[in-house]
């Protein structure tokens, strides 16, 4: 199926990398800094907003996926008036919505199992807070890194959501997981188990790659 | 001179008091030991006067800065100290950026830091190890990481909680030196927690003893150990106290 270099496989598998690592990308760029902040700040209400935080991780993708529904809806959305439903935007946007508060969780677990003794260190060599803060982040890089690698997977298997808010148009907003429920509910099981596989090679190629910048971190 | 001053100083946890010093001046250059048995509230006393805990009540002054439940020391008074911890632990780093931790964030040039640091390394015996990663040393050889990494800084007041705690004979003689040579080079002011009277009579000059969070006996090591003018310290210093 790959070998036949068809324009639209191709263009699905493209979508489906996009928006998969463009809502991780975001999803990293606030969810760990948030997360770290969970882990070492205290403040008030931090015990509640980790429960918060935890509960989340949990959600139904397709209750998120009506959420970004009804937000970009021309008729009932606060932002209905940006003509963002059934866009991929739509779908990175849902997607980031999923993905934040597994990345802040899962940032607070890894920082919190950092011993406490490196931020006694390095609090009682001279780093300043922020700088006490950046080390505990370094030293837990490697947990930062699976944190990466499960909300990936989270995302590029999700299907619920992106149905919801980007239609599965063809050409463009299908991606690999709606065209796989598109197949399968057209009873095509065979292109459905074919795209099924190429969604698996993606996800190895990927976490390889992540897999590879871990290991790469524990050996330099 | 004193570089500090403890005055009514406590700490409660869980309703017991684990420090209740009324008045304690550590003088400045000189090696002090503070001894006593475990649960005599050494360790919580090195944390306070690092500003890792904060007392309940009292003040500590460095030179004139205080330190209380509602006041902290400032940042360059805190970089004035460095505190080496009992159970040392490396960061995920090589050796060599594990000793110029408190260099870097310092912000001191790179070619300082290196020179700095190849002094220390060589002292301590680390120089063949600065590019292994400091998590694969061996117990003894992360102690000698954790010493180097606080002496490199060359602090006013370095704190020292047990620092040769379970280390061989020849560990614990190149830490001890190095010790002497950062009193009597640089003179560093030296707090440093230890069980072992031995050490305390090496090094010391003077010593603090401790029991049940209290001070009992403070002075200079040749009058505690030679002529102890209380029973409690006689039997520690003797190896006789039962508790």
């Amino acid at each position: 199926m790959l070998l036949s270099f068809d324009p639209e496989l191709y263009g699905i598998i493209g979508l489906s990398l996009k928006v998969t690592l463009t809502a991780l990308f975001f999803a990293a760029l606030t969810g760990i800094p948030l997360g770290v902040v969970l882990a070492l700040k205290p403040f008030p209400g931090r015990s509640i907003l980790m429960n918060i935080v935890n509960s989340l991780m949990s959600v139904p993708p397709v209750v998120v996926g009506l959420v970004v529904y009804i937000l970009l809806s021309n008729q009932t959305g606060l932002v209905g008036d940006h003509r963002l439903l059934f866009t991929p935007t739509a779908m990175i946007i849902a997607q980031f919505l999923l993905a934040l508060p597994l990345m802040m969780g899962l940032t607070s677990t890894a920082i919190l199992s950092v011993d406490k003794l490196v931020k006694l260190t390095a609090k009682s060599l001279g780093a300043t807070p922020f700088q006490v803060a950046l080390k505990v982040v370094s030293e837990a890089r490697f947990g930062l890194y699976s944190a990466m690698i499960v909300v990936f997977g989270r995302l590029l298997s999700e299907v619920g959501a992106v149905m919801m808010v980007g239609g599965n148009i063809r050409y463009m907003t299908r991606v690999m997981t709606t065209a796989i429920a598109l197949q399968k509910g057209m009873g095509e099981f065979q292109t459905a188990l074919a795209l099924g596989m190429i969604l698996l090679l993606m996800a190895f190629l990927i976490n390889g790659i992540l897999e590879m910048l871990r290991n790469y971190g524990r050996v330099s | 001179m004193d570089i500090l001053k403890i005055e009514n100083l406590t700490k409660v946890y869980n309703g017991k008091t684990v420090l209740d010093i009324p008045i304690l001046n550590i003088e400045s250059g000189k090696i002090t030991a503070i001894i006593g048995p475990s649960g005599a509230g050494k360790s919580t006393l090195l944390s306070i006067i690092n500003g890792i805990e904060k007392p309940d009540t009292g003040s500590i002054f460095f030179e004139n800065q205080e330190f209380s439940k509602i006041k902290s020391f400032s940042p360059a008074v805190i970089r004035r100290m460095a505190l080496v911890f009992q159970k040392p632990v490396m960061f995920n780093a090589s050796v060599y950026n594990n000793i110029a931790y408190g260099l870097k964030v310092r912000k001191v040039d790179n070619a300082l830091i290196g020179q700095k640091l190849t002094d220390a390394a060589s002292f301590l015996g680390l120089s063949d190890l600065l590019d292994q990663k400091a998590i694969t040393l061996s117990g003894g050889e992360a102690c000698r990481v954790s010493v180097a990494r606080a002496m490199v800084i060359r602090p006013d007041l370095l704190l020292m909680d047990e620092p040769t705690a379970n280390l061989d004979p020849a560990n614990v003689a190149i830490i001890e030196d190095m010790i002497k040579k950062a009193s009597q080079i640089y003179q560093t002011t030296v707090v440093v927690v230890t069980h072992n009277m031995f050490q305390a009579k090496r090094l010391a000059d003077n010593i603090v003893f401790m029991l049940n969070g209290q001070v009992i006996s403070e002075g200079c090591a040749s009058d505690i150990f030679e002529n102890p003018l209380d029973q409690r310290t006689q039997a520690f210093t003797t190896g006789n106290m039962i508790y």
